[in-house]
């Protein structure tokens, strides 16, 4: 099913990052940041995609702990390799925006900080499974567990601590401060989900190769 | 806009007759914004080329160790 | 008969520190290198007067407890490993999260009396009032160090059949502890201040609350099914 949807939807993806920036063109200013601000719609996706992929690593981590599922562990692995991607896009966009808007290239306030852990503690994910040896999969399920559990601390630092950062009130009263950016967000985030799941078909699909490949190799040894 | 519009109605009154550029502004009012927005945008295009492209290499190293075998199954005779 | 969840663990503290007490490997090592640390970073954020840079002292405190706890959970599992004594154990007819909850009771005890020598030594040459609030700034250190050392004892199990152990726990250990450590050092910064700020500190102490809470049961959860080949 997956392959026959492939397709279409990349597709219409492809579609919709095409008209993204004519979108964004269009989209009136923010009255204080004017036209840096225009960073924020694919900000905001990378880290809607982020969460998202996120999520899957954490529980395709416990799945593939406590049940030995085998696909469970490609899914980890793939999209614990989208969370630094999207992790990483998120923070230099970050950065961009904030040279104008706060005067800096980097702050390290509570919500930088976090996101910054959170990209580090997937990294070392990609490092247990590489230079972990065998059994590492196992490793690196405990990192995705614990990477997980902290995300939702990351979204919720930056209401504790009243610092540079826009806070989430922000975009929760997008639609009723500003409906042409409130469309704009959804419309991007879904472009980011989507995207964000065919990145995942993909790179999942590597890993079920490498499997078979793997099955092949111990066949031809009998 | 306001914010854009109320600043030059201020500079028109002290300066009438020609521009002036502006002395001691803010950091942030200094920084044009627009290269800024398009390294955002130029980066996020470059980096999923760039990881489109390593997964492509990938599968296709798979792709090439399966022909591999498969060539090496069907040379060898069978047990 | 299984005994039960706190025997286990006691038992396991027990033979750790019986262990210590002969050598006293770990404790000594541990502490000066904690020391030497400290005199590191003394001499590092010291003014041209003489004067120690202000600030620092929060932040040089918390470095201090994670890299002498990070050399400690290595030192003790190498010691597990080499004589296979982890492998045993878990062989033993004994509750996994027991046996997980001894070895962490064993690196909070290491951990703390590291923190009982640094703390009035890093008072003493960063001219830090530490002890304005004694029982807050216990509370945070003592929150933190479980925080800490529940993710390190987990991580320095499962590494222990790793070749690349020694390289991997501060790969992988030091990320997931940064919430830990960045609330420890605010709270603790908190209290340096002149008055102390005792609702921050109250503050970073609840959430190295939550934090400890997610990581133990966490670890607890995970123990068994990352330990089993």
């Amino acid at each position: 099913m997956m392959k026959k949807i492939f397709l279409p939807l990349a597709l219409v993806t492809a579609a919709m990052f095409a008209y993204a920036p004519f979108a964004i063109n269009n989209v009136p200013l923010e009255s204080t940041m004017l036209l840096v601000q225009k960073i924020f719609y694919f900000h905001f996706a990378t880290w809607m995609a982020l969460t998202a992929v996120i999520a899957v690593c954490g529980v395709s981590s416990l799945i593939y702990l406590f049940k030995g599922s085998r696909a469970a562990d490609w899914y980890a692995v793939a999209s614990a390799e989208l969370v630094v991607v999207f992790g990483v896009f998120g923070l230099f966009s970050g950065s961009l925006w904030g040279r104008k808007a706060w005067g800096v290239w980097w702050q390290w306030d509570a919500r930088v900080t976090m996101a910054t852990m959170l990209v580090l503690v997937f990294l070392g994910y990609l490092m247990v499974r590489k230079y972990g040896g065998p059994g590492s999969e196992k490793l690196a399920a405990a990192m995705g567990i614990f990477g997980a559990a902290t995300a939702p601390f990351v979204y919720k630092s930056v209401d504790w601590w009243r610092t540079i950062h826009p806070q989430t009130s922000v975009v929760r009263t997008l639609g009723d401060k500003f409906p042409a950016a409130w469309n704009l967000v959804l419309y991007c985030s879904a472009a980011f989900l989507l995207l964000a799941y065919l990145l995942l078909a993909a790179r999942v699909r590597l890993e079920a190769m490498r499997s078979e490949l793997d099955r092949m190799y111990l066949a031809a040894e009998d | 806009m306001g914010v854009l519009a109320s600043m030059f109605f201020a500079l028109q009154q002290q300066t009438p007759d020609g521009f002036v550029p502006v002395t001691g502004a803010p950091v942030t009012e200094q920084i044009p914004a627009a290269p800024l927005v398009m390294a955002s945008y130029a980066f996020f295009l470059l980096l999923m080329v760039f990881y489109l492209w390593t997964i492509w290499r990938r599968i296709g190293k798979v792709e090439g160790e399966m022909q591999a075998l498969e060539r090496r199954q069907s040379e060898s005779p069978k047990r | 008969m299984r005994p039960g969840f706190l025997k286990v663990a006691l038992l396991v503290l027990k033979k750790d520190l019986a262990i210590e007490f002969k050598s006293r490997e770990i404790a000594y090592t541990t502490l000066f290198f904690a020391v030497a640390c400290v005199m590191i970073f003394s001499f590092a954020f010291v003014k041209e007067e003489g004067v120690p840079v202000e600030g620092a002292a929060a932040g040089i405190l918390w470095i201090a407890v994670a890299f002498s706890g990070t050399l400690a959970l290595s030192r003790t599992f190498e010691r597990e490993r080499y004589s296979e004594t982890l492998r045993a154990l878990l062989l033993a007819p004994a509750s996994r999260p027991a046996v997980y909850a001894g070895k962490l009771l064993g690196m909070i005890l290491m951990m703390v009396a590291t923190e009982v020598v640094l703390t009035p030594m890093v008072a003493f040459f960063f001219h830090a009032p530490f002890f304005a609030r004694p029982l807050l700034l216990a509370s945070l250190l003592g929150l933190g160090t479980i925080g800490f050392a529940s993710v390190g004892t987990l991580f320095a199990a499962m590494l222990v059949r790793t070749r690349t152990r020694d390289v991997l726990l501060p790969i992988l250990l030091y990320p997931v502890t940064i919430p830990v450590i960045i609330a420890g050092v605010r709270g603790t910064a908190a209290l340096l201040q002149t008055p102390p700020e005792e609702p921050v500190a109250t503050l970073w102490i609840g959430l190295l609350t939550a934090f400890d809470v997610v990581f133990l049961t966490l670890a607890l959860w995970t123990f068994e099914p990352l330990m089993t080949e």
